[in-house]
């Protein structure tokens, strides 16, 4: 279908089928239940799985492809963002110029920083990209500020008046697509769980499906695999009289466009923009989201994604309440000191959480969750059937 | 679609449960009260964003300690804390309007993206019909907007910069801290007093939002007073090491040097001046002075011995000897076992303003509240009379003008109040320039949903 294989339009329809019936998939416990807690189907965090799902995927084009270890990619999702917010702001509340005018935006400032840093691999293309990102920040946070709002960021004021929509005097305009609000959609109760559906969600969710469905594409295409090649072995890919400098700047412009694209959606479901957007940690956060998931699988990243943006909004609400109604079961003494064993792991440690997490994870599964999953699978398979030839199908993790 | 298998039988089972699905009794959550997350049932939630990782942890952990005892007391635990001494005599301690409150937190990392997402998830998730907390102006604005766009109440943490409720104010948001403009004004004629009137300032301004407005605050207040000023330099926010900043200070002919820095900024560059010897030189025939705008208590332990004798201006301190001081200081003493920073005080207060609107306002409805929070006066909450401004949501009251101590008796008594300045030297018109001028307005109120 569409130019796949058998085993992509598979996968493709079950990312189709994930994404589009998120809204359940991810609320799972009914409301007033303790385990609502755990339930992610709420717009916002709906909204930032598929857009830093997109910032994943397009990092892997790049990093799981090339791999040349971008560490400023942070800076091409707030460069995109900053783009859409005067999009909103000057031109029209409509979210589509906006992404478009992020990504094209996005794109000019990879191409631009992509062609010097390219002109090193390894790890000093790594760190002139982290270059690159920081100054873009301190740029943003303070010289810049008259563009880009400083420290506070921009927002959509009730003194913008953008050229082809009509805002009211002294109105905040909101952001639409054709005339329906980001925020626009309906809940529906069924027994005890109430699932949102959200238009910006699936706007983005579409968004995030045209990328994956390009980024499979890529990956098979012939030019995914001189992509490949220049990750296997650059010299002998010079000795057969090839130039891998072309491949791997379009390979980087792609990848800061599907930053841009995420940076322009973020704006889109969230009317502002902060310099902080593309702190190194930022950028650190993307390629974490990669190698979680599996740099340079199809899925990886949007696993990986999925994972990192669920721990920190899900397991970092968790407060020293919540837990003694956990355990309050427990007699008293022993509450109290599972209470306290168990603290140093949620709310505010959530970030200790996730470092084990992820050494896990390397450790034991450098293919990253899919390897995860794959080899969970071949358990499945090799008991029913010792197929072993299928084990090479789907996706290859790098490395 | 090249590999379909769709049986007979699939589709039917599947039309089958579909349609089972959709029978169910159904009803779009459409808040027939006509504003965002009413609250139903026996509870209400309150959302209490703070920042747990990052620069400012120790703020928020204080804020959310603050806001622990806060819904204790509200819910008629404790010892009542400020409720006693509060002029507004509506809560009576058992919760708010009846409601009991619940709380959720939240990190806001200190970033403006991670306190949106938070918030947000508390707005969505949890049907928190009032967001609270933060620890720096950028984050302040970013919730401000979001609430205001949601339709919930913002009360504002520690924000000091003018935006909060200058050029960026917001009809849902309110603020109850001081601001730049304040802090300026205050201490101007303190310093005026102290060191004369004929000084040459040097600024060093920590290089984003807050600092340009302190700077421009503190220069402005001061240049009236008759003081010059020689140089202001812009630093790097995440700079730590300020030799390079302060070696030219002393040879610029400035006899007084202005820390326009916050947190570990103006721990650092305070630290240096003290090393480089400022504050035993001389210049222009006088002592060599340093002032530093905005003090916090976090700040001066983390300074140490060098904040001796340098003055500074502050929301509230713990030594108050007022009534509503005492009582708080006492029950969150009590409860944690050391005296609660300004930031913790500020939230306290917030909540307790809140809530009291709206048991006032008979409504959860943010324009009730809204409503009943403007051009409010009150007292009892440790800063003396105070008003809500209606026309840009900022809280009006005495400034304390502190000074570092030189005999601290313990690690939390770093601070000495010199003076109080009025109210009256410290409010200005909503439409002064420092606040965006004639542009900033509050817009409408939202209700939200």
């Amino acid at each position: 279908m569409l130019g796949l294989n058998k085993n992509d339009t598979t996968l493709f329809l079950v990312v189709l089928g994930l994404t589009l019936l998120a809204p359940f998939i991810l609320n799972p416990f009914p409301e007033g239940t303790g385990m609502a807690q755990f339930n992610a189907g709420y717009p916002d965090l709906m909204q930032r799985f598929v857009i830093f799902g997109i910032f994943a995927i397009g990092f892997n084009i790049l990093f799981g492809l090339t791999g040349y270890l971008s560490f400023g990619h942070a800076a091409f999702l707030g460069v995109g963002s900053y783009a859409a917010i005067w999009s909103l702001k000057l031109f029209t509340l409509d979210v589509i110029p906006a992404i478009i005018f992020a990504i094209i935006l996005a794109g000019a400032f990879s191409l631009l920083v992509g062609f010097i840093s390219l002109r090193r691999s390894g790890i000093y293309f790594s760190i002139l990209t982290l270059a690159f990102a920081q100054m873009s920040y301190a740029l943003a946070y303070s010289v810049l500020t008259p563009l880009t709002g400083g420290e506070t960021g921009l927002q959509i004021k009730g003194t913008d008046t953008p050229l082809l929509s009509n805002v009211a005097e002294g109105e905040i305009g909101r952001a639409n697509f054709l005339g329906m609000e980001m925020g626009s959609g309906f809940d529906w109760a069924a027994g005890g769980w109430a699932f949102t559906f959200n238009l910006g969600y699936y706007i983005a969710a579409v968004a995030m499906l045209i990328a994956f469905y390009l980024s499979i594409r890529i990956f098979r295409s012939p030019f995914g695999i001189m992509l490949r090649a220049v990750k296997s072995n650059q010299q002998r890919m010079n000795y057969t009289g090839l130039s891998p400098k072309p491949y791997t700047l379009a390979a980087f412009v792609i990848s800061g466009m599907y930053a841009g694209l995420a940076g322009g959606l973020m704006v889109a479901m969230d009317t502002q923009v902060g310099p902080e957007r593309m702190f190194w940690t930022a950028s650190g956060e993307v390629v974490i989201m990669t190698i979680l998931g599996g740099a340079g699988t199809l899925l990886g990243p949007v696993l990986g994604a999925g994972f990192i943006k669920y721990f920190e909004n899900i397991v970092s609400k968790i407060n020293k309440d919540i837990l003694h109604n956990w355990f309050a079961f427990l007699p008293d003494g022993f509450e109290d000191v599972m209470v306290s064993l168990v603290y140093p792991f949620v709310g505010k440690g959530w970030h200790l959480t996730l470092g084990i997490m992820f050494m896990l994870v390397v450790i034991f599964l450098p293919g990253g969750l899919v390897e995860g999953g794959q080899r969970l699978m071949g358990l499945f398979r090799r008991k029913s059937k010792s197929s072993e030839a299928d084990e090479a199908d789907g996706t290859e993790p790098a490395e | 679609m090249s590999n379909s298998n769709f049986t007979r039988r699939g589709v039917l089972k599947t039309g089958a449960i579909a349609g089972a699905g959709l029978t169910l009794p159904t009803y779009l959550r459409a808040q027939d009260s006509g504003f965002t997350n009413a609250p139903t049932g026996d509870t209400v939630t309150l959302g209490f964003n703070v920042p747990q990782s990052g620069p400012y942890a120790d703020e928020g952990a204080d804020e959310l300690r603050a806001y622990e005892l806060a819904v204790e007391h509200l819910n008629g635990g404790g010892d009542g804390g400020m409720l006693n001494t509060f002029s507004s005599k509506a809560l009576d301690g058992t919760g708010i309007m009846g409601k009991r409150v619940e709380y959720v937190t939240g990190d806001t990392q200190t970033k403006s993206d991670a306190a949106r997402a938070s918030a947000r998830s508390m707005i969505e998730k949890d049907g928190a019909v009032m967001i609270t907390g933060g620890s720096s102006s950028g984050v302040a604005v970013a919730v401000q907007a979001l609430c205001q766009e949601a339709g919930v109440i913002f009360m504002a943490g520690l924000t000091h910069s003018n935006d909060t409720t200058g050029k960026d104010r917001k009809a849902n948001g309110f603020r109850h801290f001081f601001n730049s403009y304040m802090s300026g004004a205050a201490l101007a004629p303190v310093l005026s007093n102290a060191y004369g009137t004929d000084r040459k300032a040097y600024h060093l301004t920590a290089d984003y939002n807050w600092g340009y407005t302190t700077e421009e605050a503190v220069r402005s207040s001061t240049e009236a007073m008759g003081w010059e000023t020689v140089n202001a330099v812009k630093t790097p926010l995440t700079q730590t090491d300020f030799s390079s900043y302060i070696a030219p200070v002393l040879n610029s002919g400035a006899d007084v040097l202005v820390l326009n820095h916050y947190g570990g900024n103006m721990v650092n560059s305070l630290t240096n001046a003290v090393q480089f010897g400022l504050r035993d030189a001389q210049a222009n025939g006088k002592n060599f002075e340093i002032v530093v705008p905005l003090y916090s208590r976090l700040m001066a332990s983390g300074a140490g011995a060098n904040v001796k004798g340098i003055y500074g201006s502050t929301n509230w301190h713990w030594s108050l000897q007022d009534e509503g001081s005492q009582a708080f200081v006492r029950s969150f003493g009590e409860k944690y076992g050391f005296p609660p920073s300004q930031a913790a005080h500020t939230c306290y207060v917030q909540t307790l303003l809140y809530a009291d609107a709206v048991t006032r306002a008979g409504s959860f409805a943010p324009c009730a509240v809204a409503e009943a929070l403007e051009d409010f006066e009150f007292d009892g909450l440790g800063n003396g009379p105070t008003l809500y401004r209606a026309e840009d949501h900022q809280c009006f009251k005495d400034v304390l003008v502190v000074r570092g101590k030189e005999n601290p008796q313990s690690e939390f008594d770093l601070l000495e109040v010199v003076e109080v300045t009025p109210v009256e030297q410290v409010t200005y018109a909503p439409d002064h320039p420092q606040m965006g001028g004639a542009d900033a307005t509050l817009g409408s109120c939202n209700n939200g949903a």
